[in-house]
């Protein structure tokens, strides 16, 4: 690369407001689009109709090298590359954010390879990218989301071979998975599993929801948007097909619950999303905010107010800067 | 429980192949509800991989095994359907090994251990559960207060009393061991023993019971089998085939026990 194109790129790529689509990035040259030659993406589209068809079952596929490692996304990546096309608005969070490293490079990744459009507003975008949480606002029948997962046998901890994972899933021998769950009970009184949780897709499969809160449990159980899930590292992927059933797993007397907390966000005063705890100083002071940045920063232009410090007004107006 | 009629277990012309190497051959017995039956022979003999055959571990190459399932009669066990077998063999039928290793799950608590039988038959009632666990535990006279520790953290006879209680608490009708005394000190082997029995003759369950110690089966079982290159080469009353044994092998195997 010479540092010409360098230059050009970084004068292209750099204008980032928070929030809104924004055009005007151009698609490097020398790649195809969307990074992915076509003959994979052709292959991982087959990979998914088949996911789609048989929601929850893990579809293995010929995970490539992507320019970014293993455990970053290489997956969810993988599997956007395949879906987008020019017209798509990308939207990517990580942790519930836009602004971590992670989400930032990845969205530029795309407007870099692929020409679209990105954005931050969870309601404008086509498809969002995630790892670990589900935006608070409710997707649409128009949307895609896709998930990063590192680990996407759900009974792996319980049974190393996978070829007995394989022959349980394939006879829905799904016993063992409550063992999992006896065991939190019986040491600590209550399920203690807080991501990660384990679900029964459509009455059949039971399926890892990647590392999301168990708290984003509950959106996935008939959520209208198409719901696409990539192991790169584990060569695996699997789909939750629009409006279709999602249960967690729990006992009859042991029902389950999501977590909840006595504080509302310091922020946006929000009592219904997820929060973050963080560390403000080393004298016990702390504070609760949105971790869905999105969400956190719509409610404050919306004019709702926490009961917290308010970030001053020429700094960008997200949670992680509020400290 | 409505006991058919007949015998609980048949097998037929059992053989089996290890490539070109012979496991066992053409081994035929039938077992009767109660009844337990010992198979001893030195090692090498085919003993396990008689059991093995008969419990649904390893697919036979020549024979049959015939299981009288609860609803209806007797069936082939390698004839059933993957699932069938496999909820057979979580629920009417119980394997307690010779290394715990291998009957237990050693990264879960002994509670969970016991329950998991239950989870998967699809009771999804922790108290029920949890409660059905302490009954066990205390039948196979376990401390309740290590209820959730590790099965790694227990003696040797623990882990295997912990696998007895695994494997009868959904009350199967046929248990198989693997030498379930071995590597354990006399004194642990007759406690446990002793349970054994206790267990078996209160409970009605029939047993085959794989050992290479004679002691074991003159305590345990009514009948006995002696294998010798895969074959079995006498069978009879446990009493009648220690105390007159025809077969050479087996003269010599009696007279090899160590007097005390």
């Amino acid at each position: 690369m010479t540092d010409q194109m360098t230059a050009e790129m970084a004068e292209t790529v750099a204008p980032r407001s928070s929030g809104g689509a924004q055009h005007g990035v151009e698609r490097i040259a020398g790649y195809n689009f969307a990074y992915l030659d076509e003959q994979t993406k052709r292959m991982i589209r087959r990979a998914i109709l088949k996911a789609v068809a048989i929601p929850g079952y893990q579809v293995p596929f010929g995970s490539r090298e992507m320019p970014l490692p293993y455990g970053w996304g290489t997956g969810g990546i993988q599997v956007t590359a395949s879906v987008i096309g020019p017209d798509d608005t990308l939207k990517v969070i990580d942790q519930g954010a836009d602004d971590t490293t992670n989400a930032v490079n990845i969205r530029r990744f795309f407007a870099k390879t692929a020409g679209v459009a990105t954005t931050e507003k969870t309601v404008e975008a086509t498809i969002i990218q995630t790892r670990h949480r589900i935006p608070e606002t409710p997707l649409s029948e128009n949307q895609i989301i896709v998930y990063q997962v590192p680990i996407p046998e759900p009974l792996r901890s319980l049974e190393r071979r996978e070829t007995e994972t394989r022959k349980m899933h394939a006879l829905a021998d799904y016993g063992v998975m409550h063992v999992s769950l006896y065991e939190d009970i019986a040491h600590f009184g209550r399920i203690t599993k807080s991501y990660d949780y384990p679900v029964m897709v459509h009455d059949r499969y039971v399926m890892a929801p990647s590392p999301i809160p168990r708290f984003d449990n509950p959106k996935m159980d008939q959520m209208p948007a198409l719901q696409l899930f990539g192991a790169g590292r584990e060569k695996r992927l699997y789909a939750v097909p629009p409006y279709t059933k999602v249960k967690s797993l729990d006992f009859d007397d042991h029902p389950f619950t999501i977590e909840t907390w006595e504080e509302s966000c310091a922020l946006c005063g929000a009592t219904d999303s997820y929060l973050d705890e963080v560390i403000l100083d080393d004298e016990g002071n702390r504070m609760f905010v949105c971790s869905d940045s999105d969400y956190c920063r719509e409610r404050r232009e919306a004019g709702h107010v926490g009961k917290g410090p308010q970030p001053r007004k020429d700094e960008a107006a997200s949670p992680g800067d509020a400290q | 429980m409505s006991e058919t009629k007949g015998p609980l277990l048949r097998v037929e012309e059992l053989t089996h192949h290890y490539g070109i190497h012979l496991g066992c051959r053409d081994v035929d017995f039938e077992l009767y509800p109660g009844e337990v039956l010992g198979i001893v022979g030195e090692s090498g003999s085919g003993k396990t991989t008689l059991l093995k055959t008969i419990s649904g571990q390893l697919r036979p190459s020549e024979g049959h095994v015939a299981f009288n399932t609860r609803t209806e009669g007797l069936r082939d066990v390698w004839a059933m359907s993957e699932p069938e077998r496999r909820m057979l063999m979580r629920t009417d039928w119980g394997i307690v090994y010779q290394s715990p290793r291998e009957g237990l799950r050693m990264n879960v608590s002994a509670g969970a251990n016991v329950g998991e039988r239950l989870m998967a038959i699809g009771q999804r009632h922790y108290g029920n559960i949890r409660s059905e666990t302490v009954d066990w535990l205390e039948r196979v006279e376990m401390d309740l207060g290590r209820i959730n520790d590790m099965p790694e953290t227990f003696s040797g006879g623990m882990q295997q009393r912990l696998q007895i209680a695994r494997n009868l608490i959904t009350k199967p009708r046929l248990v198989f061991m693997d030498e379930p005394t071995s590597g354990l000190d006399v004194s642990v082997q007759a406690r446990l023993l002793d349970l054994i029995r206790g267990l078996v003759s209160r409970l009605g369950i029939a047993c085959i019971v794989v050992t290479h110690d004679l002691g074991v089966v003159r305590l345990l079982s009514n009948r006995l089998m002696v294998m010798q290159n895969g074959s079995v080469v006498e069978q009879g009353l446990t009493d009648r085939v220690l105390d007159d044994p025809q077969n050479p092998y087996t003269q010599l195997l009696v007279s090899s026990i160590l007097p005390v």
